[in-house]
């Protein structure tokens, strides 16, 4: 089953999008985890509209990939201003959010 | 009977004026409300408005009646001399003008406002809107400068809409509307100056006595009410109330006797209390504390005249009711006889000439109630005609003596006298009054009062045609007594110029100060006067003299109205007033508006003629069905001059002899008279006990309302003592108690455990949850996540 197959490689690259984001320090290498996540989600609308016949899940695509452009443009901006703020990116020396 | 079958319809169409004569008490009405918010504010401080108002009303009014006229006579010409009947002529019904709005409503009655015109009713419009027109003119002077001169005149408006909204009242809830307004009225203006203790509680008896009759109306409205309503709506789709409704129903022998009996029995309580009828007399020589334009408004054509306008309203009930037409004595001819006597004897033993007057209204409307109880309807209307124009006339005369000749002293023997020679334009006057009131041949009062006298013989009740000449022979007398002592004889205290102490403390009292202004006006300056006391009797201005020339001009000629003896052409007082006793479809009549066809079915017989008169038509015979009667055939006797000449010799008598007793009594002539009743026992009980006013108001306030009162009073304060201080004292200390067990368990406990409780959880939580929030995104990123992955294991398990 080709949807099968589709489906379990959009799983791991989820799976390893995640460990990225939650085990990575570095902020650029969480952005790049993000786009792991989108993009494992992108394959699984592009499988099941395959599989479906239907357009929709193409479009829906589409509009994933720019807005993750546009998170990535917004991620980066951020990374940037803290590396010039703290001259580090390091995300376990970020609490100011702690409550 | 019933000759000619052929029904007919007579088609009047109403004019303008009696259309719309709703408005003529909507223009006072209105007048009282405009002076009683902006008088004061006014150049003659709201008095123009009253008077125009008034004015209004009687142009409005006047148009009416002479529309009316115009509609009767229409009638009689269509009626044509084909239906007339052998035995005389017979006019047709002539509808009223009726037009009702629903006014509210209330558990499904409708009560209604509007107006009900008739000749009846517009015999007591012209009549009152003309004398408030002529009483507001001469209170313009009488009342110059009183202290509370706007209000006293929002106040004699307000009494005249009262009045004129009663007379043309369509049903019995405007009628009592219009009743009690005038009860408020009477209230208001007789305790006028109330600063005196002595008119304040004159006001409050006067006020007090109307009510206990008026419990009398309340009652009888609602007995007739509910005896009538069904048969009224089902016949003539009207409610219980109306006045139409209630005299077709009277007539119709479908009512019960005994509803019939009783409600015109309650309905005639409150007449008595109303009309100043034995034994409710009291209030009305006590209602002479208010200023004496109010005792002439009062006792001419208003309030007093409001009980005798009821029973002339709904005379079919009383006619069926007191058994009218077969008995020789009943419950409102035997009060009517009462009061002519008794009142009359009252007045020979006044000093105040107002409580004269007082006590002959008081008699003059027991012959006008004798009239009615005894089947003379018509003579009985005719004399409330008459009777307020010299009766208006003589209370103004006395307010114009007492303003320009006594000093504001009502007393007769203390401060009149002679004052004919100073006064003569009041003298005139006063003495045309007079001889009209005692039944002198050519005045209004012969043509009135006589025919009452020969009606109610004429109709079986000859005991009270003996009453009715006794009461004309005391009503010469009494009036000649106080004629002489006013206007004759030699002048006494203030008449003569003379003042007493008590005069310069009571000039300094406002009302009696407004003779300070007034005088400027006649020409004293010459004198040069500065003190008050070398001033006389004097003739009083134009705006009191004036009123009094109308009035005794239309003493002088209101009975050739209906002058009997001049033969039936002379009767047209009887022509437009008195209702046609014919029967006429009953459909035809309820449902129209103005101008709408009264279709005239059966034709009673002529009701005119000699002592063997057929009785019939409406009342003694029922109407068929689908027809209606609205007036019984009452009977009219046919004037002989052998009765007339009787009782004018009768009048003359009393005339002669109290003007001789007068002349022989007052002036100390005769040792044999003066102090006749210190000498003999009996003569003095007989005065003492009419001194007394047969120790009616004894018997009122010392047993009556001591009885009712104070037992009340008593029981009220152990009432109040006990029960109620009790139930809140008792509530006191519960609600205490219970206060103290809220405070220390719900209080204390469960609200305040609440927000403490609350308090403490929200503090523990958030102990609880702090250490999750570290600041680490990455924690943050994983708790995301593992709580992404349980909503989706659940997601998964509950599709599965």
């Amino acid at each position: 089953m080709l949807t099968v197959q589709f489906l379990l490689l959009s799983a791991i690259l989820f799976s390893i999008g995640v460990y990225g984001v939650l085990a990575r320090k570095n902020a650029v290498m969480v952005l790049m985890s993000i786009e792991l996540i989108l993009n494992a989600v992108n394959l699984n609308l592009i499988a099941f509209a395959y599989r479906l016949q239907s357009i929709d899940g193409n479009t829906f695509a589409l509009y994933v990939i720019a807005i993750a452009a546009a998170e990535v443009g917004v991620g980066l901006a951020m990374v940037l201003l803290i590396f010039r703020n703290r001259r580090s990116i390091a995300l376990d020396e970020l609490s100011e959010m702690k409550g | 009977m019933l000759a000619a079958e052929a029904s007919y319809s007579v088609s009047q169409s109403a004019g303008w004026f009696l259309e719309n004569a709703w408005l003529i008490p909507i223009l006072p009405a209105v007048a009282f409300a405009l002076v009683i918010f902006f008088g004061k504010k006014l150049p003659m401080k709201g008095s123009e408005l009253g008077v125009a108002s008034m004015i209004g009303s009687l142009v409005l009014a006047v148009g009416a009646a002479y529309q009316w006229i115009q509609r009767v006579d229409d009638a009689a010409g269509h009626s044509g001399s084909s239906l007339m009947k052998a035995g005389g002529e017979s006019t047709p019904f002539v509808g009223p003008v009726i037009r009702e709005w629903t006014w509210w409503q209330s558990g499904g009655v409708e009560f209604g406002i509007g107006q009900h015109i008739d000749g009846l009713a517009l015999t007591l419009l012209v009549v009152v809107a003309f004398i408030s027109t002529l009483v507001q003119i001469y209170s313009l002077e009488y009342l110059r400068g009183d202290r509370r001169y706007t209000h006293f005149f929002a106040a004699l408006t307000l009494f005249s809409a009262g009045m004129l909204s009663m007379v043309l009242a369509p049903n019995m809830v405007q009628l009592i509307l219009g009743w009690e307004i005038m009860g408020l009225c009477s209230f208001m203006l007789i305790g006028h100056w109330w600063e005196d203790q002595a008119n304040a509680r004159a006001a409050l008896k006067a006020f007090f006595t109307v009510r206990v009759g008026d419990v009398g109306l309340l009652v009888g409205t609602g007995v007739l009410f509910f005896s009538a309503n069904a048969w009224t709506q089902q016949n003539l789709g009207v409610s219980g109330f109306n006045i139409s409704g209630l005299s077709a129903w009277a007539m119709s022998g479908d009512a019960s006797q005994s509803a019939l009996t009783w409600g015109a029995v309650a309905l005639f309580i409150a007449c008595i209390g109303k009309s100043g009828q034995f034994p409710l007399h009291t209030w009305l020589p006590d209602a002479m504390a208010g200023p004496t334009p109010v005792s002439s408004l009062l006792h001419s054509s208003t309030m007093v005249v409001a009980g005798v306008f009821l029973v002339a309203r709904v005379y079919p009930v009383f006619w069926e009711g007191m058994s009218i037409p077969d008995t020789n004595i009943n419950f409102i001819a035997l009060i009517g006889g009462i009061t002519i006597v008794i009142a009359a004897l009252l007045a020979f033993v006044q000093h105040d000439i107002k409580k004269v007057l007082a006590y002959s209204t008081v008699s003059q409307l027991g012959y006008m109630m004798l009239g009615l109880g005894a089947g003379a309807w018509l003579a009985a209307v005719f004399h409330i005609f008459t009777h307020a124009f010299f009766k208006a006339c003589l209370f103004l005369a006395a307010g114009s003596v007492s303003h320009s000749g006594s000093h504001h002293s009502f007393d007769m023997k203390k401060d009149m006298g002679g004052l004919a020679k100073k006064m003569p334009i009041t003298a005139t006057t006063w003495i045309i009054s007079t001889l009209a009131l005692a039944g002198v041949f050519p005045l209004a009062g012969f043509f009135s009062k006589d025919e009452i006298i020969d009606n109610v013989g004429h109709n079986g009740y000859q005991a009270f045609m003996i009453v009715g000449l006794c009461g004309a022979f005391l009503t010469a007398a009494y009036m000649a007594r106080a004629t002489y002592l006013t206007f004759f004889g030699e002048a006494r205290g203030s008449a003569a110029g003379e003042h007493h102490d008590e005069h310069a403390t009571d000039h300094a009292d406002d009302h009696d100060s407004n003779d300070a202004q007034g005088h400027d006006d006649h020409g004293h300056d010459a004198h040069g006067h500065d003190d008050h006391a070398s001033h006389g009797p004097h003739e009083s201005p134009k705006l009191i003299t004036v009123p009094l020339l109308i009035l005794a001009s239309l003493a002088l000629v209101a009975g050739f109205a209906n002058a009997t003896p001049f033969g039936s052409s002379w009767e047209r007082f009887k022509k437009y007033v008195e209702p046609s006793p014919a029967f006429v479809a009953a459909e035809s009549t309820m449902a129209s508006g103005p101008g709408e066809a009264i279709r005239v079915v059966g034709w009673p017989t002529a009701a005119e003629g000699g002592e063997g008169e057929a009785k019939a038509g409406c009342s003694y015979e029922s109407p068929a069905p689908g027809e209606v009667c609205y007036f019984p055939a009452v009977s009219h006797a046919k004037f002989k001059w052998s009765k007339g000449l009787l009782s004018l010799a009768i009048v003359a008598a009393g005339l002669v002899s109290s003007w001789l007793f007068s002349i022989q009594y007052y002036t100390r002539r005769n040792r044999r008279l003066v102090g006749l009743t210190e000498r003999s026992r009996v003569l003095r009980g007989g005065y003492l006990f009419l001194w007394n006013k047969y120790y009616l108001d004894v018997l009122y306030e010392k047993y009556v309302v001591r009885a009712v009162a104070y037992p009340i009073a008593r029981a009220a304060n152990w009432f109040n003592q006990n029960v109620i201080d009790g139930v809140v004292n008792a509530s006191g200390r519960i609600s205490r108690r219970v206060a103290g067990w809220v405070y220390r368990n719900i209080d204390q406990r469960v609200v305040d455990g609440a927000v403490n409780t609350s308090g403490a959880a929200a503090r523990g939580t958030g102990e609880a949850l702090r250490p999750i929030q570290s600041g680490k995104v990455n924690q943050y990123g994983a708790l995301l996540f593992a709580a992404a992955a349980i909503g989706a294991l659940v997601l998964v398990i509950i599709n599965t």
